[in-house]
């Protein structure tokens, strides 16, 4: 791994005369960590950053914390803590310290994460029409259609291009051998990215030479991406695409990234009343009147988009909308339905799913699963309930969990029984020391365990791009392996260094990334 | 890749979701309605550190400007520097206090945040928290420096919108909003200090209060344009500058030709060659404005006149509504 960075770039060259940077007082207490070794010593492409703390004059570390801390308040990416009538807000916690991703791991990351989403978009076309995967023996027909993320009212349905999910972020950790794992698949409506780009404009602000000298790949261009994926997969007969991203409203959790994103693409962000269904079109209500919309970037939940056709009680969506999908007449991204592709138990599948569809070995692994409908595995997992994960198949979030060695005997047997009632919505995974990554405590940095979200866009079954970057998820309390945001966590900027002939991010440039 | 589908052109800088605009045009009415709060506490907070011969209490037609006076007398009772402080710049349970306007205009602004441009809501939210995180201090001991700062922040809000956001139908709604919102406070403070000023008609061209008068135009930054054009205080003169004068940014007059303009323009640039009832009312107040003259006004009754004046202003709003916030045909 180092020879092939030491070739790539003059700065890293010099490290032959110079000694690599350590960071002196920082305990990697037997965790992989991110940024340095086991003795401390930066790896590869973190030398430039471990330098640079070194360097930086004491008390300088938590000054820049708090200046990026009051620019995203500046900038209003908050969320109320009472009511918006009590006025306390408060900012998404962020982390100072970025973490890095040299070339090479990117590298197996990337292949890892377009193999899997070429595979579960075949799985998805699959199990909505011919169901070959399940003829074929590979899945059982009933943990299919006992999901409730399996929809009925989607069989049958043949997305523009064979794109069901355009627009996937994945869930990796890494544990103490540094094996990247796939945690979990999330294809419904992925959200975080706005994070990315936010967290990258403010660190460019505040570390500008560590920035430079790490050559750090760019993910300012995700918006122009992502826009572009949404004209591709438009209803073929629509020659200049009417775009509109649907979010649930200002109240929603992530309503700031439904904002931004639009405002970052041009689109229109309409909400369900925003939206109206008249003879087999969809439009938007307008100044001008009613005007036609084709393509829908929706962060609404399948469940809620169409009253008519899904939830009766939902008022986000829009009346008569599938009627329009179906007539092949409007783009839904993602597709709805795909939430059976990230069912916690059809995820212990998803290697199945690369060796059949694609005839590949999966580069990166899943975590090893132990499903509850098994009897085997529901045996093992009941006896060794103190050691496992145990999660429900079809929430997230973080909710819906046990984590056996942090959890009281109450908690274990309360599972147990959940687990005996209803065995098809419990899976149970080992419990992994994930892998950490210094953070900011005080004047001081102390190790904090932390995933990757990377964000892939899929705008035909054989064209996957994955943004080269991600949002880096850390548990900030002392110990824990709890990384979201609802419970506790927050976020810091992710450099993906970049391989010799791969685009930098620039320092200079004015569109905030 | 293929080559994108995409034009170069977004239909979206001609038309705009009803919502949209209907937020925007609040965002702006609710900013403008706290600045002109700001500067009503600011003028008088002056004026009580000159003592005067009136008898006047200086504070209590801050409260009649607002129409809500037995609203205020039932939890304040008599008017006095501190709680009108409180009334108009902090209350929480009153609808229009400075701070429920700012924090509603906020909140608007973030429904509509991805069509603002970046600086303008960034603005407007570094607005809102200094009036928030001001609040401690300013209820103990109000400052003018406190509300000429807010003032400041009000102009550089309107300077940001003006000079970062193109000048499409989202930008003329937001004039409109302006402009609807400071015609009104310009009609309030001259009513309510006119009343108190020269209660009858008869006192027209008595000796007045060279100070009083200075205060009524500083309210709407117009002194300095007055004494430029008339040097001397009068009364008539006054009551024009602030009904009529054809270019000074806060009278009445130019506030509804601007409307009337910025209605235009979004019917022309949505390319629609209906005639809204908004554009119509607006378009039918500025005639009258314009074929009146003060001395009619003043034998007429200031009250009644900013009465009617108000009426239309109302109705003026109303048909905004009908005109484009509730769309229900295809274009």
């Amino acid at each position: 791994m180092q020879e092939q960075s030491q070739s790539q770039s003059q700065s890293v060259r010099l490290r032959a005369k110079t000694p690599l940077p350590s960071l002196p007082n920082y305990q990697t207490d037997g965790f992989y960590d991110e940024l340095v070794d086991e003795n401390n010593i930066a790896r590869p492409d973190a030398e430039s950053l471990i330098s640079l703390f070194n360097n930086l004059p004491p008390g300088e570390l938590s000054r820049r914390q708090h200046a990026i801390e009051r620019a995203l308040y500046r900038m209003g990416i908050t969320f109320t803590v009472y009511s918006d009538q009590a006025g306390t807000e408060k900012i998404m916690p962020f982390d100072v310290v970025p973490r890095i991703v040299s070339a090479m791991l990117w590298k197996h990351i990337d292949a890892g994460l377009k193999q899997r989403i070429r595979a579960l978009n075949r799985f998805l076309c699959d199990i909505y029409n011919e169901r070959q995967i399940v003829h074929d023996g590979i899945i059982p027909a009933e943990l299919i259609d006992t999901a409730p993320s399996y929809l009925k009212q989607c069989k049958g349905l043949k997305p523009f291009n064979d794109v069901w999910c355009h627009i996937t972020g994945t869930d990796l950790v890494r544990d103490n051998s540094g094996t990247v794992y796939v945690l979990e698949d999330n294809l419904r409506c992925p959200s975080g990215v706005s994070y990315v780009l936010q967290n990258r404009h403010v660190m460019k602000r505040n570390f500008p030479q560590a920035f430079s000298a790490s050559r750090v790949r760019p993910v300012s261009n995700y918006s122009s991406q992502l826009f572009q994926l949404l004209c591709d997969v438009a209803p073929p007969h629509v020659a200049n695409p009417t775009v509109v991203v649907l979010t649930p409203g200002v109240y929603n959790s992530a309503y700031y990234e439904h904002s931004y994103l639009a405002q970052r693409m041009g689109a229109v962000l309409v909400e369900g009343r925003d939206l109206v269904v008249e003879g087999d079109l969809v439009y938007m209500r307008t100044t001008s009147g009613l005007q036609r919309v084709d393509v829908i970037y929706r962060r609404v939940d399948d469940t809620f988009l169409d009253p008519k056709t899904f939830r009766k009680d939902s008022c986000l969506g829009v009346e008569g909308l599938m009627d329009v999908y179906r007539a092949g007449n409007i783009t839904l991204a993602n597709a709805p339905g795909t939430g059976i592709a990230d069912d916690k138990v059809i995820y212990a599948f998803v290697p199945d799913m690369i060796h059949y569809y694609l005839d590949e070995e999966p580069i990166l692994p899943n975590v090893p699963t132990y499903v509850c409908q098994k009897e085997d595995d529901r045996k093992y997992v009941l006896e060794h309930l103190d050691e496992l994960v145990v999660k429900a198949a079809g929430e997230s979030g973080g909710y819906g969990i046990l984590i056996g060695p942090h959890a009281t005997l109450e908690e274990r047997a309360e599972f147990a029984e959940k687990i005996r009632k209803d065995p098809r919505n419990w899976i149970a995974q080992p419990t992994l020391e994930l892998s950490r990554a210094p953070t900011v405590v005080g004047d001081h940095l102390e190790g904090r365990h932390v995933d990757l979200r990377p964000y892939i866009l899929c705008s035909r079954p054989d064209d996957v791009w994955v943004l080269p970057g991600g949002l880096t998820r850390v548990a900030l309390r002392k110990g824990s392996l709890v990384v979201n945001s609802s419970q506790g966590g927050g976020s810091k900027d992710t450099w993906v260094a970049a391989e010799a002939g791969q685009a930098v991010a620039s320092l200079h440039n004015n569109s905030p990334e | 890749m293929r080559e994108p589908r995409f034009g170069p052109t977004s239909i979206m800088s001609r038309i705009m979701l009803s919502r949209v605009a209907e937020s925007i045009y609040w965002m702006s009415r609710q900013a403008e309605r706290a600045e002109n709060l700001a500067r009503f506490i600011e003028v008088t907070l002056h004026m009580s550190l000159d003592p005067t011969e009136s008898s006047v209490n200086p504070w209590e037609p801050l409260v009649q400007v607002t129409g809500d006076n037995e609203w205020f007398e039932a939890k304040y009772g008599q008017a006095t520097c501190q709680n009108v402080v409180q009334f108009l710049a902090f209350d929480e349970e009153y609808h229009s206090s400075m701070l429920t306007c700012l924090r509603s205009s906020r909140q608007n602004a973030k429904s509509v945040r991805e069509a603002m441009p970046t600086e303008s809501f960034e603005k407007l939210n570094e607005f809102y928290h200094f009036v928030l995180d001001s609040r401690a201090p300013q209820l103990t001991d109000p400052t003018a420096d406190f509300f000429e700062q807010i003032r400041y922040h009000a102009l550089m809000w309107t300077g940001v919108l003006d000079s970062t956001m193109s000048h499409d139908i989202a930008w003329h709604f937001v004039n409109v909003g302006r402009l609807l919102e400071r015609a009104d406070k310009t009609s309030r403070i001259l009513d309510v200090k006119y009343f108190n000023l020269l209660p009858r008609v008869e006192d027209v061209g008595t000796a007045i209060d060279d100070l009083q008068w200075s205060t009524l135009l500083l309210a709407i930054s117009g002194f300095e344009a007055y004494r430029r054009e008339h040097h001397l205080m009068d009364i008539e003169k006054i009551v024009a500058f602030f009904l009529f004068h054809r270019s000074f940014p806060r009278s009445i007059y130019s506030c509804i030709a601007g409307a009337e303009w910025s209605l235009r323009q979004i019917e022309k640039e949505s390319g629609s060659d209906y005639t809204g009832h908004a554009q119509r009312s607006t378009n039918a107040l500025r005639h009258r404005l314009k074929n009146t003259n003060v001395k009619e006004v003043i034998a007429g009754g200031m009250h009644q006149f900013i009465d009617r004046l108000q009426v239309e202003l109302n109705e003026i709003g109303d048909a905004l509504g009908q005109d484009y916030f509730y769309a229900n045909q295809p274009a």
